[in-house]
């Protein structure tokens, strides 16, 4: 039989909501039936985990995947990826994907008046170290106009993909940029309704890891949901 | 290395409709295991049964064998859709799993779907029509007869089922929360 759900949902405020009409496209795609809580069984306890011959040589450079340098500013974003117990989550496939620095994707739908860099995909991946830290070297992305309202443009972002020690712990985010005066007038950035939240999603100038005269850095730390406890139960792994 | 209790999982933002970027590598279905491949096709649907051109499904089938570590793990395939909503994607069919949390389990996939205009992704589970365990299933036993459907993939050929996402409206899938 069902019963409690045993793991804790998430913290008030910090995901968004399904629907979020300032969001014009959740209106028509968010479920509006409740969502059905269960306890975790070993379904959702266990979750893939990528060999490290998933990941070439190059593919946490997103500069030096073709025959030239792609134009823009040149930046590493760096970080460490912890569960919510702050224990290091190894082994993470980080994926990430991104505009390039006209705020352009290369993909066919994005039709966007502005150049496509024959020198620069904006995708890139890599697996965590021990400590559960990750490393990118890319071009710093530009805003870009999109049609949710008037004059709505999405402030400067990255777009990561992450699985951590289980299928539960999955999550899609998107990295911003400090400073940038687009976040307050985003939609998507201000879905999160906690603000500490949303401030999680910016990423922080990093002067240490900065390289003189070659480029800037920033760290970008992600907090996984963790693994559940269920003490019933055994683990095929 | 002290824990550091109760940090705050990191918010959820939209894949957009330009995921296919940096996820699609992984989405091709003829890399799957040959021995014990069952195709699952379906469409992605919106409220007014539009299709969804730019959702991303993942499928995790806990019953895999967890045998030597390959790029891309047994058990787990990653789907996008195409211009009409069609998603395909072929693994290994599960197996019932052990009931040892307590639940009895019919073979099952839990699915996570992505897609522009979802905040969050989803999670739903894929149940296959004709296991004679789905009618003692802990989980689909607790859905509501007339909404239980929507979990089901249905037979249409030997190693070949059918299952639909709806994400808003008549027919709407049943989605998890854990």
């Amino acid at each position: 039989m069902i019963e409690t759900p045993n793991v804790e949902l998430a913290a008030p405020g910090t995901q968004p909501d399904y629907y979020y009409p300032p969001y014009v496209s959740s209106m028509s795609r968010a479920p509006l039936m409740p969502l059905v809580s269960l306890p975790s069984t070993t379904t959702e306890n266990t979750g893939p985990v990528f060999g490290h011959e998933l990941i070439r040589r190059g593919d946490n450079d997103l500069t030096a995947q073709h025959a030239g340098e792609p134009i823009g500013e040149r930046i590493f974003v760096h970080g460490r990826i912890r569960d919510e117990d702050g224990r290091p989550v190894r082994n993470a496939l980080a994926e990430i994907w991104q505009a390039n620095a006209a705020g352009r994707y290369r993909h066919k739908v994005d039709t966007w008046d502005a150049p496509i860099d024959p020198n620069f995909s904006g995708a890139g991946k890599t697996l965590t170290d021990e400590q559960g830290r990750y490393s990118f070297k890319t071009i710093k992305p530009g805003p870009y106009p999109w049609r949710n309202h008037h004059n709505a443009w999405r402030p400067s972002h990255i777009h990561f993909s992450l699985f951590g020690a289980g299928i539960l712990s999955r999550l899609v985010t998107q990295m911003y940029f400090p400073g940038d005066p687009l976040q307050p007038l985003d939609p998507i950035f201000n879905s999160i309704p906690d603000e500490a939240a949303r401030m999680r999603l910016v990423s922080s100038l990093d002067m240490q890891r900065a390289e003189p005269n070659y480029a800037l850095a920033y760290q970008f730390d992600i907090v996984l949901r963790g693994r559940s406890e269920t003490p019933f139960e055994e683990r095929p792994r | 290395m002290s824990a550091e209790p109760q940090l705050i999982p990191a918010s959820s933002q939209t894949v957009g409709p330009y995921f296919r970027i940096g996820l699609e590598y992984m989405t091709d279905p003829t890399e799957a295991a040959e021995k014990d491949t069952i195709t699952i096709r379906g469409r992605v649907l919106d409220r007014d049964r539009a299709p969804v051109a730019d959702a991303m499904l993942e499928f995790w089938n806990p019953s895999a064998t967890f045998a030597e570590p390959t790029a891309i793990p047994t058990g787990f395939a990653r789907a996008a859709t195409d211009d009409d909503g069609n998603f395909c994607v072929r693994m290994a069919k599960p197996a019932q799993i052990t009931a040892n949390d307590g639940l009895m389990q019919a073979p099952h996939m839990l699915v996570l779907v992505f897609a522009r205009g979802l905040l969050r992704h989803l999670i739903s589970r894929v149940y296959f029509d004709g296991e004679s365990s789905n009618s003692t299933d802990a989980v689909l036993s607790t859905i509501p007869a007339d909404r239980r459907h929507t979990l089901v993939a249905h037979r249409d050929g030997q190693n070949s089922f059918c299952w639909n996402v709806v994400l808003q409206g008549k027919d709407e899938t049943v989605f998890f929360a854990w």
